[in-house]
């Protein structure tokens, strides 16, 4: 009898414990009880224009696009040079004096370089790899560096889409981008 | 013409060996994110009118016909980020990010995030808030206390190019691009998240290397 008791009370004031130290905590400082962090998962990335469609093969797409840009050439250089050399069997050097290792050493890591300090381009003849304006003509530039040989002048069928512009004109101040269609 | 012929079969064997069809940009690049609100086309860096400023355009849902733009929508699901790296290893030291909810576009840093990768949070404390445009309207723009300049909406997709061409050529169906070329995303739209910020927040030497994400909610 008296033993039930004394369990009584000690279970008594352990719920009230309990049950004070549950408050002060989710009562912290009177604000709203804190939420659960909400994460996010990786689905797609780009960095430079076309390279996960230009150079990696269909069943690598999907992992490119979930792979942080310091771990890609590690793990996609041997696919992107296939894929090059298959586009341009005859790929000695290009128009940027870079051979095919080279080449995708650069374009391997799928990050857009660009200036805080000077002009802004994708590549402009002084300018390479400073930026991306909206009217940079990046598919010629990519063309070019894939097919047109050491000085830029080989295949000529196959390095510009003689689509030089946009379809509508991009605005001077922001947004820059033209409205809708 | 051997040359002609050379480079016909070497495109066929992309064709096969490349597999499927090649999309321009990174518009629908690959099957996991194709017809999703994850799906990036385009991101662009440049500087601003004010050139104390660095652009940061992203742009997601790409070939939105005109009929169906008004219709289109961010996603309260998609985390759109811009990732800065300042030092050259491709590792991001400041975050840019673009959060949808209830009409709004919350945008947070840039700021150094507590998570890099793969698997990302919203980073920091919300910089400033716009209203999503709606189609048809004049851009809504909106200005945080330390300068961020933000907008967020549909827009003409600025990508251009020959794509058909491109198709046939791969295909073995031509030998090369016509002159004049016609561009294949003439007349669509995108759904396009704009950023104008003040090169003093970038904590740059001169030189970032930049690339943006989208990452979708654990549910």
């Amino acid at each position: 009898m008296k033993k039930n008791q004394i369990r009584k009370i000690i279970l008594g004031s352990l719920i009230l414990t309990m049950s004070i130290a549950a408050c002060s905590k989710s009562n912290n400082g009177g604000g709203p009880a804190p939420t659960p962090t909400v994460y996010y998962d990786q689905a797609d990335q780009v960095g430079r224009p076309a390279i996960n469609t230009v150079f990696i093969p269909a069943s690598g797409k999907d992992s490119f696009n979930t792979t942080i840009p310091s771990s890609m050439p590690g793990l996609f250089t041997n696919d992107m040079k296939t894929s090059l050399l298959t586009l341009n069997p005859k790929f000695t050097t290009n128009l940027l004096g870079l051979t095919a290792d080279q080449f995708i050493g650069v374009v391997s890591s799928d990050v857009l370089n660009a200036s805080t300090i000077g002009v802004t381009s994708f590549y402009n003849g002084t300018q390479v790899l400073t930026g991306r304006t909206l009217s940079d003509d990046v598919i010629d530039v990519e063309l070019t560096l894939v097919f047109g040989g050491p000085g830029g002048s080989d295949n000529p069928g196959l390095t510009s889409d003689h689509v030089n512009g946009n379809d509508k004109p991009f605005l001077a101040s922001f947004p820059y981008e033209a409205s809708p269609w | 013409m051997k040359q002609k012929k050379l480079v016909l079969i070497v495109l066929v064997a992309i064709a096969t060996t490349i597999g499927g069809f090649l999309l321009a940009s990174d518009h629908i690049d690959a099957p996991a994110v194709k017809n999703q609100t994850t799906d990036i086309t385009d991101l662009y860096v440049f500087n601003g009118a004010d050139t104390n400023n660095l652009v940061f355009i992203g742009n997601t849902q790409g070939l939105l016909a005109p009929a169906s733009t008004a219709a289109a929508a961010f996603d309260s699901n998609t985390l759109i980020q811009f990732n800065i790296d300042n030092n050259g290893d491709n590792v991001e030291d400041l975050v840019i990010q673009a959060v949808y909810s209830k009409g709004m576009m919350n945008f947070y840093g840039p700021v150094k995030p507590s998570l890099t990768g793969l698997r990302g949070v919203v980073e920091g404390t919300l910089t400033t808030s716009v209203a999503v445009t709606p189609y048809g309207s004049s851009p809504t723009i909106s200005t945080s206390t330390n300068g961020v300049k933000v907008f967020a909406g549909p827009r003409d997709d600025p990508f251009f190019f020959d794509l058909n061409q491109y198709h046939a050529i791969l295909a073995g169906k031509a030998a090369g691009f016509n002159n004049p070329g016609s561009d294949s995303f003439a007349g669509t739209n995108v759904m396009s998240v704009v950023a104008e910020v003040p090169k003093s927040l970038l904590n740059s030497t001169g030189k970032i290397n930049v690339w943006l994400t989208t990452k979708k909610r654990e549910l």
